[in-house]
């Protein structure tokens, strides 16, 4: 089998013919899979500074009445924490997968919009240098992720911070919407031929949904921003009481964005261990169709559920039901997934590889996740469990245990392809272990404390409440968890020392990516693929008698590609001036604004004119 | 001698392990935690909590069962590179519908007592009973007895087996009110009135704070319930009712220094007829609270002096300002105060 090939084959150490080498070439690139590589390694930054801004807080809830960080510090440190794991983190790590995968997998050599994916890559890095800037004006974020008005009016916070937040959302909201039209023309314009939408690989089953979760998500909270910022900046009332507005207002518009992010988030990762468990277990997807369809109904499902994130608020019997039931509704689909995950194991032959870890456990923490889920569907319980830390346990069951294993899944999975460097399994598998223990440690016990008295968003507890011992073993748990990650950087600076190692296929793989080169070359197929079956590579070794030779690297000539271009670098650093502008409204604001507007034109303008290669 | 290492090596090897399920066991008993959601002592709490107890017996059924089929599957379907290919299945519609339908049978029967708990967790209060206006203040609780034309702050005092009806409202942000002992989390609006209604069933003392973070001080909004027998509660209405404005007179050194420092200001000595919605808690039974500055510190002599003198040191943010009270000052003015029982 193609598994036993590791470490044999040493094939391609040299970079291949033509391949462009430079921060320019980086700066100007319109491929996909340098894009995605941009939005992987600048979202792992991201991702580690969460993790730190979590620690601190860790350290701050060891023991009761501490004074390591104060209250402002640490209501900065929960905000940004939310808002860098989900919008900096989570959801560029799954574009990152996106980007490079969608087109292998499809049979494709780039994106739809090759430029358009640049722009979204750069404007996702603005957005997320804007946000993380606010701490250098000792002015960041600190009215929590979710900004309930109307604590975010100016008189009840009158600084930058919630303006660095609103501004910094809404530059991220134009990435993430640019990139949701370009995923989605790509999917259902450019698969190779026979790629039927039934025979997709889950994987980009589960991201078209996701694409269509944000197109139709992110107007939402653009609206609910833009209606903030004129309360901030123009002294609209529209969530300000005294004024005649309403604080539920911004609740609403906030979940019904808020809660198919929740899909956004974790959609990726089911199809992530959608390809990870057919090829490590040896045997196809069990119930592809009800894997399709399962995911459509949660994303149509997760429009209909955002109040039961607002039982708290009283909103009546007849709401409560409706919204009590939906939810409920949504674990039947969910079940099956996890069922069906469970019908491809059974019976296979498990390969256990570290991509394979992960994605068990992916299943085994998503149950727990998915199961306390449903403790909240019920509004009377729900009222005792809200805005505890048994919410904060479910939700990283979910996000963590769920989207970030299956995320990690993904790069041991697909670090070879990308790389062309096979992660180092005992290094992968003590990651794996240490990761497993210290978030069961961390996580676990806020079940136990939450239930049992401890609030969400507290700086401190008092002495005498008892949440002293379970908080000390939570705050052991971070570091171990913590400390995992440190493992994870290791493996990777250790594998790229020893230079490449990866065959095409090393895991034995069934989709279109392990058909080409590991790292593929630029214009990733020499020639489109024709597909006949969900596998198509399995399909292929089995017609060949189990292996398929090596791939061999061609000259490329007479590919067309799209040429680099420096056009949406300057169109994003438009849109970063123009919101500049807006924070420093009123004085020197209108010409920032101006400025922004202005390179932002001319920037598109030159785009649309540039000629295509 | 050998052998005895090894095992005392062992033993030893046993001890953090030991220290940590005893940690956890101590951990898991609810009665580890005064302010634990899981000991409910009201009508209100007991209908979530049964429904918590049904939902959370289904799920500890469904784990045991997936987890189970998880593990299992991971030792027993275990293969090696070199084996053959396993059986090529791509689904089964039968099981695939048992396994639709057997979750929605075991979530109809959590949505029954779900829906019949959300009706009476909705209804009007069984039966009319004390009425108490909450209002939600950055960063403390104002509790008023309209029946009885009396104000309290940060100590919540209610009859045991009589319904309480809270009629609930904030000063400034969406707070969220919550009494874990005794009900759910209800949030406070500045436009519109919440309610939330229990029974008490048992006296003492409990806390509860603010659930719906409300700014920097969202951590230190605690209050204190003080469950007491029908006659003890009229008992202290009938007390606080007769906590009235005297005009000043400047009797004592603290009582000048209240007026002068402008304590008086924000702060109100009159429990009767006191008005609504001042910027600092009412004072008039001061003296005789467990708790000051919202739950946050113990209320001792020590406790209130440096408080008095520092607030910001000991509450951040905290609307009151630092005004520059030496210690003598503190000391008359905590005498004073100690008096407003």
């Amino acid at each position: 089998m193609a598994t036993s090939a590791i470490g044999q084959q040493r094939a391609h150490a040299a970079p291949a013919h033509g391949e462009k080498t430079g921060l320019w070439s980086w700066i100007t690139t319109v491929d996909h899979k340098r894009i995605g590589i941009l939005y992987g390694s600048t979202a792992f930054l991201f991702f580690l500074m969460g993790g730190i801004e979590a620690l601190i807080m860790r350290l701050q809830l060891v023991k009761p009445d501490n004074t390591l960080v104060g209250p402002e510090r640490f209501n900065e440190l929960f905000t940004m924490h939310g808002t860098t794991m989900i919008f900096l983190a989570i959801m560029p790590i799954s574009s990152m997968f996106f980007n490079y995968m969608i087109p292998l997998q499809i049979g494709a050599r780039d994106v739809a919009f090759p430029r358009l994916n640049a722009f979204s890559y750069w404007v996702f890095l603005a957005g997320g240098l804007f946000l993380n800037s606010s701490f250098l004006f000792g002015a960041a974020p600190d009215q929590g992720w979710f900004g309930y008005a109307n604590l975010t009016s100016r008189q009840f916070s009158p600084g930058a911070n919630v303006d660095f937040w609103m501004l910094g959302l809404q530059i991220l909201g134009v990435a993430s919407l640019a990139a949701a039209v370009n995923f989605f023309v790509t999917i259902v314009n450019l698969r190779a031929p026979g790629m039927r939408l039934m025979r997709m690989p889950m994987f980009v089953w589960m991201s078209f949904i996701t694409q269509v979760l944000l197109l139709l998500a992110f107007p939402v909270i653009t609206v609910a921003l833009i209606l903030l910022m004129f309360d901030r900046f123009f002294g609209t009332n529209f969530y300000v009481p005294s004024g005649g507005g309403d604080p539920l207002l911004w609740q609403h518009l906030f979940w019904i964005f808020g809660h198919p992010e929740v899909y956004i988030l974790i959609l990726p990762a089911f199809g992530i261990i959608s390809e990870v468990l057919p090829v490590f277990s040896r045997k196809p997807l069990f119930g592809y169709a009800a894997m399709v369809f399962s995911g459509v109904f949660i994303a149509f499902l997760g429009f209909g559920v955002w109040a039961h994130h607002m039982f708290a608020t009283g909103m009546g019997p007849i709401p409560d039901t409706f919204f009590a039931l939906s939810t409920m509704l949504i674990a039947i689909p969910t079940g099956v997934k996890i069922f069906n995950w469970l019908g491809t194991v059974w019976g296979g032959s498990i390969q256990f590889r570290v991509p394979m870890y992960f994605a068990l456990a992916f299943i085994a923490m998503f149950i727990i996740g998915g199961l306390s889920g449903v403790m909240h569907a019920s509004p009377p319980a729900d009222l005792q469990q809200t805005d505890t830390y048994f919410v904060v346990a479910h939700f990283h069951y979910v996000m963590f245990g769920g989207s970030i294993f299956g995320l990690t899944a993904g790069a041991y999975y697909w670090w070879p392809k990308m790389f062309g460097r096979v992660l180092d399994e005992k290094l992968g598998k003590l990651h794996f272990w240490l990761m497993l223990i210290g978030f069961n440690l961390t996580f676990f016990p806020m079940h136990i404390v939450g239930l049992n008295g401890m609030p969400r968003r507290v700086y401190t507890y008092p002495k005498g409440l008892g949440f002293e011992e379970l908080n000390q073993l939570e705050t052991i748990g971070s570091l171990i968890l913590g400390f995992s990650f440190v493992i994870f950087l290791y493996n990777i600076y250790k594998t790229w020392r020893a230079g490449r190692n990866a065959p095409a296929d090393p895991w034995n793989g069934s989709t279109l990516e392990w058909s080409i080169p590991s790292p593929p070359q630029e214009w990733n197929f020499a020639e489109v693929p024709t597909v006949h079956g969900r596998d198509p590579l399995w399909e292929a070794k089995r017609q060949r008698g189990g292996q398929l030779p090596e791939p061999p690297h061609v000259s490329g000539q007479g590919i067309h590609l799209p040429n680099p271009s420096h056009w949406p670098v300057v169109a994003a650093l438009g849109i970063l001036g123009m919101m500049t502008g807006v924070i420093l409204l009123p004085h020197i604001g209108p010409w920032g604004i101006m400025a922004g507007g202005a390179i932002l034109l001319f920037g598109v303008f030159r785009w649309a004119f540039e000629p295509a290669g | 001698m050998h052998l005895r290492t090894a095992a005392a090596r062992r033993l030893a090897g046993l001890v953090p392990v030991l220290c940590l399920l005893a940690l956890v066991l101590v951990g898991c008993s609810p009665d580890h935690y005064p302010q634990t959601a899981l000991r409910p002592l009201s009508d209100f709490a007991k209908i979530g909590d049964d429904i918590q107890t049904t939902t959370f017996k289904w799920a500890v059924a469904v784990f045991i069962l997936v987890e189970g089929a998880l593990v299992y599957a991971i030792f027993r379907f275990r293969g090696k590179p070199n084996d053959p290919e396993p059986q090529q299945i791509h689904g089964n519609t039968t099981i695939e519908i048992i396994w639709t339908v057997i979750p929605a049978l075991i979530l109809a029967a959590i949505a029954v007592p779900t829906v019949k708990g959300i009706f009476e967790t909705n209804a009007t209060p069984p039966q009319a009973g004390l009425k108490v206006e909450v209002v939600g203040h950055q960063w403390w609780w104002e509790f008023r007895y309209p029946d009885f034309k009396v104000t309290t702050a940060n100590e919540l005092h209610i009859p045991v087996g009589q319904t309480v009806a809270l009629h609930m409202s904030t000063m400034d942000v969406v707070h969220s009110f919550w009494p874990p002992r005794f009900a759910g989390k209800r949030d406070v609006f500045p436009n519109r009135e919440t309610r939330l209604w229990f029974k008490a069933e048992k006296s003492g003392e409990y806390s509860g704070q603010c659930a719906e973070f409300c700014g920097i001080q969202h951590g230190r909004m605690g209050f204190r319930i003080v469950a007491q027998s029908p006659e003890e509660f009229k008992a202290w209405a009938g007390h606080m009712q007769s906590l009235v404005a005297k005009p000043p007179a400047a009797q004592s050194e603290g009582e000048k220094l209240f007026l002068a420092k402008g304590c008086v200001g924000c702060h109100s000595l009159n429990a009767f007829e006191a008005p609504k919605g001042l910027i600092g808690p009412n004072l008039a039974n001061v003296g005789a609270r467990s708790y000051i500055a919202a739950g946050t510190l113990k209320n001792t002599d020590e406790n209130l002096a440096h408080w008095i003198m520092n607030p910001q040191s000991v509450k951040k943010g905290v609307l009151m300002p630092n005004l520059g009270i030496n210690a003598d000052e503190a000391k008359a003015l905590v005498a004073f105060l100690r008096a407003h029982q």
